[in-house]
């Protein structure tokens, strides 16, 4: 962590020179904002923090704000308390309601101590000047006061509260995953109103990828994942069994990879402990199945150079598909996007290498996506719904429509 | 023209020792631009594996190899012979973009032996100096095999190079190639699966009293994480390596084995389809002020830096130092200069056996998948009987056997027609090959040179190679073939078809594409452009790396030799050079 603080004042260099307590502060804000991936969303075309990068959401298109301290376009006329209640309540200075794509419903359980110290680092930002139309959502969206509503029906501000019969790393663990890290703002399929669905941690659609189980189902979830394979996960994007790629990479490459050891056995700690919950799979499909012979002939044509015959892929390199977690959620759109349009994994300073897995959506049509997904999730142990090809349509559709 | 701020380190040519040397400066704290006349080149958007093993795109078309209208070379074989441009690349076939030549070589990456460092002075101990062939111009490395060991050792781990030690510290070791020099450790993986053609060289030459051992590869056998934390997977013994990419990630390349991690160092910069006119000079000609390149556009950029290193291709490194006005041009008339000086070449031959009843399946093969015999290599044997110095591998390698190219039929098989189909057809599987790869000495009419008449797209003369086979080459590579019979027939070949080199050289078939020299490095600055660390003996914040720093060329592939000597002098120019910046030997 010493190491990591210094490195980190030797690399950001704030622009206004403070005294060692602010340093310190300031450079726990620093670490805190990479916690909260702040800069994944909060980084357009005009430079870090600047804003103006689009965010999907079922709703529509809502354009990240800019965070740098530009007095007009920015947040450089917020206060301290300005910016915790933004964290804290959804709400900024003004009163406006934000929308939950900013993910106050899990922030909310930051600490004040905390939010001061990102806001400190935020204000050590350059300050670029960057309008960001706020204003793209269609009605009745649009109409912020609607958020009262949502936020009556899903949202309950409140810090964290330890639990005494936890370890310490388990709270840890417990304040990064539901508080910072929002990973169940993925993890965490939600309703038709975009607040939480009941079914907690079970992985859900996400703009054309599907977000995996976390609980510790064995087949669907991290279940069989030991706490160093988590661990080995967000700090370097690779382990035995499988590589970041699509959003987790990027969550990893601006977020996972540059926290401490420390934090990443807290979550990994926490995670484990999420009782296991999935949807039960069917039967396994009869390998003498027609989707399931068409698909075993395509997996050798196209898929077995790196993943093996027996789906055991290479470590470190090409993701085992035998008992993938990423292969037998409910949903295909993962997999299917994967062999439409391809995807490369994160690089990390632990794992440089970066290996990427071609596009095969221009030599296989819908129906051979279909059948070869359908193959390698009832295939070697694998067990999960089999595969359509009106899935696959839709998903070359979308991937027609936004390639990244 | 646009000049561009500072940086320390400006690197020419982004293949296999311009990323290493990057990626290690980098790590010593150094500002790093490299320039790259080609484009940007990626595992899995430029090779992927559902699209590289593509042979009438990359093979036939010469997709990823340099095109002529980019840059050539003027040819001749003689200084009686007018040259002409090389219009499309045969006898050898460069690279062209990020990794260079290092993203479709074959893989086989060997060391030289011990005496190969002291030619010169070793062939006269041994045979005395009457014994060397005229007008050679052989010389000793200014280094020992010894000093070499720990950077090839270090070169070897980065690409995580398949293989057995057949010399670990002095002890032999049993399945390695007994002539080698020794080595501190194994290779970083275990040996390629060998399949039936080299099972049956390995037997029939084991038999005659020689030395099987499987070829050094860079196809990794298992996967491999290397020292900078590269992931290579295993290879799947697909067959397009030479003249592809690997998008398998199971071949040694800058691209699979450092380019990743350089590329995300904060201290590196990279600029492609960039192409470096000149190494600028400050007036008394004493010091390299950085570079001069040329954009796609057009546009002329000058890139100031403190350090100039030298890592295009071979050819191409001398000729930037002959228009730059680094060092003195050679004169093979009077024999004076040394920039141009000692081009050598390789000698390469092949024995086709055709065979009854077997299976050879080497469509299952890869680069450097194969058993190799040492006996007839370097000064491994007497030759005082024969006439000749230098020497060959033999090999029986599995590899090339791709569809459109790989048609071998026996003698007196029409050329074309109904018999010739089913003759291929019955052939392509029954066929092996048994190989030899030669060294070419150095000689006073085998130099490089600027053509006198023909210009490139920049208005700047071409390069001239003058070469041709000495009657000391042809000798050996015969001698050497003529093994390779006896060890073809030793394997039960029905019939074969051999072919000896013959005189002259021709840059119309593919041969090797192992030039080498032109700015040779030595201990003598009369004989040498470069010094015993790469590093210019008239600008000594010049330093230049690649195969064209071999005094002559040995019978072995160089990529082994180019990335030791790229690890050797890049830790010259950070333990020595950096603290002390001038010249590193006394002139």
């Amino acid at each position: 962590m010493r190491a990591l603080l210094l490195l980190a004042l030797l690399l950001a260099a704030p622009r206004a020179m403070a005294d060692s307590a602010d340093i310190t502060k300031i450079l726990r804000g620093r670490y805190l904002a990479t916690v909260g991936d702040c800069i994944a969303c909060h980084t357009g075309p005009n430079g870090q923090y600047a804003g103006g990068r689009g965010i999907e959401t079922p709703f529509g298109l809502i354009n990240a704000p800019n965070l740098t301290p530009d007095s007009d376009t920015g947040i450089g006329q917020w206060s301290e308390a300005d910016f915790a209640r933004a964290m804290h309540e959804g709400v900024r200075p003004n009163g406006d309601r934000l929308y939950p794509a900013f993910p106050y419903p899990w922030y909310t359980k930051v600490t004040r101590e905390d939010t001061d110290a990102i806001f400190a680092f935020l204000r050590t930002l350059p300050a670029v000047r960057n309008t960001v139309d706020r204003d793209t959502l269609p009605f009745p969206f649009s109409v912020r006061t609607v958020m009262r509503g949502w936020n009556l029906l899903f949202f309950s501000p409140g810090y964290y509260e330890p639990r005494a019969d936890r370890s310490a790393e388990w709270n840890r663990g417990a304040y990064l995953v539901e508080g910072l890290g929002h990973c169940s703002a993925c993890h965490t399929a939600r309703n038709a109103l975009g607040g939480d669905s009941s079914a907690a941690w079970q992985g859900g659609p996400l703009q054309g990828w599907f977000a995996p189980n976390l609980t510790n189902d064995a087949r669907q979830g991290v279940g069989n994942w030991s706490v160093e394979d988590i661990v080995a996960y967000l700090r370097t994007g690779a382990n035995a069994r499988s590589r970041a790629s699509g959003p987790m990479a990027e969550v990893v490459g601006y977020s996972t990879s540059l926290m401490n050891e420390a934090d990443l056995r807290a979550i990994a700690v926490y995670l484990k402990d999420l009782p296991a919950a999935a949807p039960t799979p069917p039967a396994a499909l009869a390998t003498s199945d027609p989707a399931m012979r068409t698909g075993e002939a395509l997996y050798v044509d196209n898929c077995m150079a790196c993943h093996r015959r027996d789906g055991q892929g290479v470590e470190g390199i090409f993701p085992i598909l035998a008992g993938s977690q990423v292969v037998q959620q409910p949903g295909t759109d993962t997999l299917m996007r994967i062999i439409i349009s391809g995807v490369r994994s994160v690089a990390t300073d632990g794992a440089p290498t970066s290996p990427g897995m071609p596009a095969f959506g221009w030599r296989l049509n819908d129906q051979q996506v279909a059948d070869v997904v359908t193959y390698i999730r009832n295939s070697w142990g694998n067990q999960a719904p089999a595969a359509s090809a009106a899935d696959a349509t839709r998903l070359r559709g979308l991937v027609a429509a936004a390639p990244h | 023209m646009r000049r561009l701020p500072a940086k320390d380190v400006v690197v020419i040519g982004l293949g296999w020792t311009g990323s290493i040397m990057a990626l290690e400066l980098c790590r010593a704290g150094l500002d790093v631009v490299a320039i790259e006349r080609g484009p940007w080149r990626d595992t899995p958007t430029d090779f992927p594996p559902n699209v590289a093993p593509d042979e009438l795109r990359n093979s036939i078309r010469q997709d990823i190899f340099l095109r002529p209208a980019q840059e050539t070379l003027t040819f001749r074989n003689s200084l009686e012979q007018t040259a002409l441009p090389i219009r499309r690349f045969g006898s050898f076939l460069l690279g062209n973009g990020v990794g260079g030549s290092g993203v479709h070589w074959n893989g086989q990456t060997w060391r030289f032996l011990p005496t190969d460092f002291r030619a010169r002075s070793h062939l006269i101990e041994r045979y005395g100096e009457g014994f060397l062939p005229p007008d050679n111009t052989i010389q000793d490395w200014p280094m020992s095999y010894e000093e070499m060991e720990p950077y090839y050792d270090r070169f070897e781990y980065v690409c995580g190079i398949s293989g057995k030690a057949g010399n670990l510290k002095g002890e032999r070791q049993e399945g390695g190639n007994p002539f080698e020099g020794a080595r501190q450790r194994d290779y970083p993986t275990p040996p390629m699966r060998q399949g039936q053609a080299p099972g049956m060289f390995a037997k029939a030459a084991a038999e005659l009293g020689f030395h099987p051992f499987p070829c050094p590869s860079a196809n990794m056998s298992q996967a491999y994480t290397n020292p900078y934390g590269m992931r290579l997977a295993p290879c799947t013994y697909c067959g397009f390596c030479e003249r592809f990419g690997c998008g398998n990630y199971s071949k040694s390349s800058p691209q699979s084995c450092v380019l990743p991690a350089l590329i995300r160092h904060p201290g590196f910069e990279g600029r492609t389809d960039c192409q470096v006119t000149k190494i600028n000079l400050t007036p008394d000609r004493k010091r390299a002020t950085g570079v001069t390149y040329v954009d796609l556009q057009g546009q002329e950029w000058e890139q100031p830096a403190e350090l100039v290193l030298v890592c295009a291709y071979g050819l191409f490194n001398t000729r930037l130092l002959l228009l730059s006005g680094i060092g003195q041009p050679y004169d093979p008339v009077r024999n004076e200069g040394v920039v141009g000086r000692n081009y050598a070449y390789q000698i390469t031959t092949g024995v086709n056996g055709f065979f009854d009843n077997v299976e050879m399946n080497l469509w299952a093969g890869a680069g450097a998948h194969g058993m190799i015999i040492d006996d007839f290599n370097g000064d491994n044997f007497d030759h005082a009987p024969h006439g000749f110095v230098g020497g060959a591998y033999l090999a029986g390698y599995a590899t090339n056997a791709r569809p459109i190219t790989a048609r071998p039929t026996p003698p007196g098989t029409p050329r074309w027609g109904a018999q010739w189909k089913k003759v291929t057809a019955e052939s392509y599987n029954r066929t092996a090959n048994v190989g030899t790869h030669g060294s070419v000495m150095s000689y006073r009419g085998s130099y490089l040179d600027l053509d006198p008449t023909y210009k490139d797209q920049f208005g700047l003369p071409l390069m001239r190679l003058t070469f041709d086979f000495h009657e000391n080459e042809l000798k050996m590579s015969r001698y050497c073939t003529d093994r390779a019979v006896e060890i073809a027939r030793a394997m039960g070949a029905k019939s074969m078809q051999v072919g000896y080199r013959q005189g002259p050289y021709s840059v119309v078939p593919y041969q090797t594409t192992h030039n080498t020299g032109g700015t040779v490095m030595g201990n003598d600055p009369k004989t040498s452009v470069v010094n015993r660390y790469t590093q210019s003996w008239d600008v000594p914040n010049v330093f230049v790396s690649g195969a064209s720093l071999f005094p002559q060329n040995a019978g072995y592939n160089p990529t082994g030799t180019v990335g030791a000597l790229a690890y050797w002098a890049v830790e010259a120019i950070r333990d020595r050079y950096l603290k002390n910046p001038g010249r590193l030997v006394d002139a």
